[in-house]
């Protein structure tokens, strides 16, 4: 990704946009309103907190990367010898699935949990080992900023003992609607096809999610 | 505006939560030095003693130790218990009920009418004599005095919804509309397919997770009202011994079913035949109309700040409640009769287990003995008398208390299971009067008739079907966790790959494992009834919690492995197994198994 895509992805307005596209479909219902619902959500779950993307960018979490989009988020660190290598590999292949929509109106985050260690440089020869596409970024930050999100974002055990240790860290993958308040979670490991068809049920209003 | 908290800077509204959680602390350490006069003024003002300790989960940053969402006081046993309305059929529905789905489209959304997308495969032979139409939709409900009024999600708008009575023998048809909005108000999704927990139902009926349909479409549901065994081992008309009776239906969205929930969408579902006849003059004489009431608890949060309802959507391990409702309301009050009543308890979730006694607070060491009577919904063979019983998320029990002893008193549903964080409970009970009043039973209505049967007497209900035929395979199954994603033999929910395939009108064995100490799982399979087998080695104990017959949810507790008992019948489809600790069932703890002609073997699958 080059920084002019960066910046297009960054400064769309995705809140039109999905309005529009309800609109050129015949719908006639519109994207909810900023709505108290919403505010008490950012406040309690995105910290605005300064980032660094693996192009050297500096992003505020929720004014950047969140508010108005389709996202997904999970954790990961590029030392992490087992789980990480696999999940972020299957990711490529759900980025694959959803196309040309990543990096438009879908945007991929993976926040790594090693910020010391994975400097923006680190993370982009990360993200180019792993044939990632433009619209995925690769994110660092201060360790406690970085640990902050991790705990607002659910990214953590119950177990004290268990939730130090890195390598079993949550692999799932965040995915949501921040407009709509529609969030859920799937396994990182789980099958891509899947996992790019329940996004694809968060993805309003391009699609409206119906069974099969 | 920010408030310094021991050094940290927080929000105003996070300061004020910080200060209520304190409050609710101190109100409890005021009640504890203090409880007999407490309990003897009708003081008391918290659900127990667990909540202001433990509140949603243990991953808030900390300015103060125990620093979680704690919801604002609200004052016990002030309103009266609701009771849900029975559901009204219509005389038709327009369009008609088809059997394949109406796939025409609605000029008004560019989409099908009906979100259905496989035909009823039971419609020609059990043609729907009663019709309902159901509509999932936003309500305006109070919960507490003290709170504001909450926007539920419910089908016909309230919550819970509305009771069904099927008679077997009737088959109807429930037409779903989903008239929910995109707005969710912060949490929910308005895309649902309902699960009726745990009929005799078509695939196509059943409410599987990915049948979910879009707000403005319908789906129609084809429950026949037969027992299992007509297609096969019992023609024509089913094993009288697989009845059921206490079912409920929620939500059962893909992902967002744990939300769905506990934005309202769920109720009671009652069968009745000519033996559970919902007349206590007839049949096994089990106490009915006004005193057989189906009771569904449910814990929730609520916001500090606004008081609105509060749903934690980025939680794993699962959701703890800090105030308890029974049938919609915060801890309310039922006056009841000298007499015996048939109370159906549901724990609703979404994650916490309950072990409920009969407290008298000016008596606490009396040990109050009732009558079970159902496990899940499925008459025992006989009245069981227990002291307590024990509910996960889902389970069902059936009770009859006879309230003539406590002629003049008032008594107390208690729940005394010690949980501190949604992963389960810890097994410890609670002293009498320590754990969390649900219901306050006031027993001072004038003596009426009951014609109810007295459990004492021993009556005989149904008979257990056999459960010695050879299986065709026995399947394992490991519960686990996986890097934050609850897993069954490793594997992660996919609606689109069924992970086995049972081959109609056999026997199966289903050996389910938790091999850890750290988390309990109430696991549910859809469709048919089991019976337990074995409870690590040992035969289910009848006493003192009934683990004997038939059931559609088994506690999966620490470090334990179950062996169950399977007759796969009737019908052709695919179905789930799932944690019922619906967070861990949102966050994959969920599998796809079908029914064919042909099965396989697979042993892990």
């Amino acid at each position: 990704m080059d920084r002019r895509t960066l910046l297009a992805g960054l400064t769309v307005a995705p809140f039109a946009a999905m309005a529009y596209a309800w609109e050129a479909r015949g719908g006639r219902r519109e994207v909810p309103p900023p709505s108290p619902e919403r505010e008490a959500f950012r406040a309690r779950y995105f910290p605005n907190v300064v980032l660094t993307t693996h192009l050297g960018e500096k992003v505020r979490f929720y004014d950047d990367l969140i508010k108005g989009k389709i996202v997904t988020i999970n954790f990961m660190f590029t030392a992490c010898p087992k789980v990480c290598p696999r999940i972020t590999t299957n990711l490529v292949k759900v980025q694959k699935l959803l196309g040309h929509r990543v990096g438009r109106d879908i945007f991929m985050y993976s926040i790594t949990l090693d910020p010391e260690h994975d400097t923006p440089a680190v993370l982009k020869e990360f993200a180019k080992m792993h044939h990632v596409s433009p619209g995925w970024l690769f994110l660092t930050g201060k360790p406690e900023d970085i640990e902050v999100l991790r705990r607002k974002l659910g990214f953590t055990y119950a177990d004290p003992r268990l939730d130090k240790d890195k390598e079993r860290h949550i692999g799932n993958v965040r995915y949501g609607n921040e407009p709509l308040l529609w969030w859920a979670a799937c396994p990182g490991l789980a099958h891509a096809e899947w996992i790019a068809e329940s996004i694809s049920w968060v993805d309003w209003p391009k699609n409206r999610p119906t069974g099969r | 505006m920010y408030h310094n908290v021991l050094g940290k800077r927080v929000s105003r509204a996070r300061f004020k939560e910080i200060i209520t959680a304190m409050r609710n602390r101190q109100e409890l350490i005021a009640a504890q030095l203090s409880r007999r006069d407490l309990i003897k003024m009708g003081l008391l003002t918290s659900a127990g003693y667990l909540i202001p300790k433990r509140g949603l989960s243990a991953r808030w940053e900390s300015p103060i130790p125990d620093d979680q969402p704690a919801s604002p006081p609200t004052t016990p046993f002030v309103e009266q218990l609701p009771i849900m309305p029975v559901k009204q059929s219509v005389a038709s529905l327009s369009p008609a009920p088809t059997v394949c789905p109406n796939t025409a489209i609605n000029p008004a959304t560019g989409f099908p009418f009906e979100g259905r997308t496989r035909c009823h495969q039971a419609f020609t032979q059990f043609p729907p004599q009663v019709l309902y139409q159901v509509v999932q939709q936003p309500g305006q409900v109070t919960m507490s005095p003290q709170l504001p009024t909450q926007t539920i999600w419910g089908f016909d708008g309230i919550a819970p919804g509305p009771t069904y009575h099927q008679t077997y023998g009737q088959p109807i048809l429930v037409r779903n509309v989903n008239n929910l909005p995109l707005n969710n108000g912060g949490f929910g999704i308005n895309s649902v397919t309902t699960h009726l927990h745990n009929n005799h139902t078509p695939s196509e009926s059943d409410g599987f997770p990915c049948d979910f349909f879009a707000e403005r479409q319908y789906y129609d549901q084809h429950y026949p009202g037969v027992l299992a065994g007509f297609a096969s081992d019992h023609p024509p008309h089913g094993d009288i011994n697989e009845s059921l009776s206490t079912l409920w239906y929620h939500d059962h969205r893909v992902d967002f079913t744990s939300q769905n929930i506990y934005k309202g969408l769920a109720g009671f579902f009652l069968l009745f035949n000519q033996f559970d006849t919902g007349d206590e003059t007839t049949g096994f004489h089990l106490p009915s109309g006004e005193f057989d009431i189906p009771m569904l608890f449910a814990d929730k949060v609520f916001d500090p700040t606004s008081g609105l309802l509060f749903f934690d959507t980025f939680n794993l391990d699962g959701i703890l409640g800090d105030k308890f409702l029974v049938n919609g309301k915060i801890q309310p009050f039922l006056h009841v009769h000298p007499r015996r009543y048939r109370f159906r308890w549901l724990d609703s979730g979404p994650s916490r287990f309950y072990q409920i006694f009969l407290t008298d607070l000016n008596n606490l060491s009396a040990h109050n003995a009732f009558w079970q009577i159902a496990n899940d919904g499925n008459l025992l063979p006989t009245p069981v008398q227990v002291k307590s019983v024990r509910i996960g998320v889902a389970e069902r029990v059936d009770v009859i208390i006879d309230f003539r002893p406590f002629a003049g008193k008032t008594i107390y549903l208690e729940n005394r299971l010690e949980q501190e964080d949604g992963r389960g409970p810890t097994d410890n009970i609670l002293r009498a009067g320590h754990g969390n009043l649900l219901l306050k039973i006031i027993v001072d209505l004038p003596t009426v008739a009951d014609n109810s049967v007295d459990p004492a007497t021993r009556p005989q209900f149904y008979s257990l079907p056999s459960a010695t035929p050879t299986p065709r395979v026995t399947r394992r199954f490991d519960f686990d966790n996986s890097n934050g994603g609850w897993t069954i033999n490793d594997q992660f929910m996919d609606c689109n790959a069924p992970r086995f395939t049972v081959q109609q009108n056999t026997v199966e064995h289903w050996i389910l494992i938790n091999s850890s100490g750290d988390w309990q799982h109430p696991i549910h399979i859809h469709f048919e009834e089991f019976q337990i087998l074995s409870i690590n080695g040992h035969p289910p104990a009848a006493s003192p919690l009934v683990q004997t017959g038939r059931k559609d949810v088994v506690r999966l507790e620490f470090d334990t492995t179950i062996e169950l008992f399977f007759r796969f019948r009737d019908f052709l489809g695919r179905y789930p197994m799932h944690c019922h600790n619906t967070v861990h069932e949102d966050h994959a703890m969920m599998l796809r198994w079908d029914i064919a002609p042909v099965g396989d073997t697979n042993r892990n699958p």
